[in-house]
């Protein structure tokens, strides 16, 4: 395996290791989701909310401006404009995004199974954490 | 200089500032039409985050720092994106580093996870204070910590297996130590850990940074877990890099909820710096570490001189 150690031996603990191979898969997926979708984009196959010609003429705007010209929304409402190619790509941004969250709940059962309370609880509360962050209900803005 | 790498450096330089060659005032060429049509733009931005993705790993830095500062100071591009894209950029980067370094005993979970925690929440902080702030005073705050990076990339001394006499208690209570093979010295490392609460309050400031200004910490995390908590050399650069999927997870979402994340300056750059990583990688063989060092610290001072006269209204 490329990512063993010359010596053959192993390292990584039973949580590592299930973190990792939970971690490369998803972060795979988004990659390819990601290019995937960035070309539909590019190439014009599904229709942006946002044409080329004025997204050019609206990037040197902060963010709150942007959207109010824009019509665009903050939180998760992006998924409602998900057909359309600029939003599709953040299908793709999202899994990147998430799956680190994903990660940690396959390795919570590991750590209860060895009775490890305190990496259990570094876990739930690294979950509660991006689960706040990625919900959308923290505001901030100009 | 070898003349392969003299001729890099030479586009690197190039191509790191035709953004401003190109279209003189660009905010003004994008606004007005004028300039370059719209695709431009984002071809640049490809072209150039291809080569911060050599320069980058060939530099031993994360690509986030040098492209926050140099994009948000040459780009016609509001801030606020680049800093979304500057935390996707380093994000993917750990994602793709990350399950590599886990495997392979380099990089700790248990090292990271208390770390992470602290930072990740802080970093959620700096997300939305810096989405709050006005863009002058982030770039002002911004071109004053690339330049503090600066120095600490000229001053700062790195330690290939600190000496640590005895772990502290909660490091202990916490398992925060183990055991890693070394290809270059051919043999198991044994590790541990001291200063850990030191390193846990530093972790705070680090987070804060890394979701204010979209940076990835990895120019912080090494130091605090290299020089301060004594971790060896190998084990703190590949904790900290597997730590920024973490930390920028949380701040990446702040940005993504608030629509700080445009997919046409995002995905360019972010294919471009991975691609650019492949063929740094490549480079290492023929590059001399020395000189790349001091073309990463040229080009961080002239992008943390061009954010902060930029913040200050002096050089806009």
């Amino acid at each position: 395996m490329a990512d063993m150690p010359d010596n053959g031996k192993q390292y990584a603990s039973e949580e590592q290791l299930a973190y990792a191979v939970w971690l490369d898969w998803g972060m795979k997926l988004g990659f390819v989701t990601l290019v995937a979708t960035f070309l539909a984009y590019l190439l014009g196959l599904a229709a942006p909310h946002v044409g080329h010609e004025q997204l050019a003429q609206l990037w040197s705007l902060p963010v709150g401006e942007y959207l109010k010209a824009t019509g665009g929304h903050t939180g998760w409402s992006w998924l409602s404009l998900v057909g359309r190619g600029d939003y599709m790509n953040f299908i793709g941004i999202a899994l990147l995004s998430g799956i680190t969250i994903v990660c940690y709940l396959r390795i919570l059962p590991l750590f209860l199974a060895a009775k490890d309370r305190v990496f259990t609880a570094i876990t739930v509360l690294e979950v509660l954490v991006l689960v706040l962050a990625a919900s959308g209900v923290l505001v901030a803005g100009h | 200089m070898h003349a392969p790498l003299r001729r890099l450096v030479a586009v690197i330089s190039l191509l790191t500032f035709s953004g401003a060659v190109l279209a003189g005032d660009p905010t003004a060429a994008a606004q007005n039409g004028s300039g370059l049509p719209w695709w431009a733009w984002p071809a640049i931005l490809f072209v150039v985050t291809f080569f911060l993705g050599i320069v980058a790993v060939l530099g031993g830095v994360g690509g986030g720092v040098l492209f926050v500062p140099i994009v948000g100071g040459f780009f016609p591009f509001h801030l606020d994106f680049v800093r979304g894209a500057g935390l996707m950029v380093a994000l993917a980067g750990a994602l793709a580093a990350g399950p590599g370094l886990l495997k392979s005993g380099m990089a700790s979970l248990r090292l990271a996870m208390p770390l992470a925690l602290i930072a990740s929440a802080a970093a959620i902080v700096g997300a939305m204070v810096g989405l709050a702030l006005p863009a002058h005073v982030v770039q002002t705050a911004l071109g004053i910590t690339i330049l503090g990076i600066v120095v600490l990339m000229w001053l700062a001394k790195k330690s290939e297996f600190p000496e640590v006499p005895r772990a502290d208690a909660l490091s202990t209570a916490l398992r925060m130590n183990g055991i890693f093979y070394d290809a270059a010295a051919r043999r198991e490392i044994d590790w541990k850990v001291h200063r850990s609460v030191k390193g846990l309050f530093l972790f705070v400031g680090i987070g804060v940074m890394a979701g204010m200004f979209g940076l990835g910490a990895g120019w912080a995390n090494v130091p605090v877990l290299n020089l301060l908590m004594g971790a060896p050399l190998k084990v703190s650069v590949s904790t900290s890099k597997f730590m920024l999927s973490i930390v920028d997870t949380s701040a990446a979402w702040v940005y993504l909820n608030q629509g700080a994340v445009l997919a046409m300056i995002t995905v360019p750059s972010l294919i471009g710096i991975m691609l650019g990583s492949l063929v740094g990688v490549r480079l290492l063989k023929v590059a001399s570490a020395s000189v790349v060092r001091k073309v990463v610290i040229g080009m961080l001072l002239l992008a943390g001189s061009r954010a902060l006269l930029k913040g200050l209204g002096i050089w806009n």
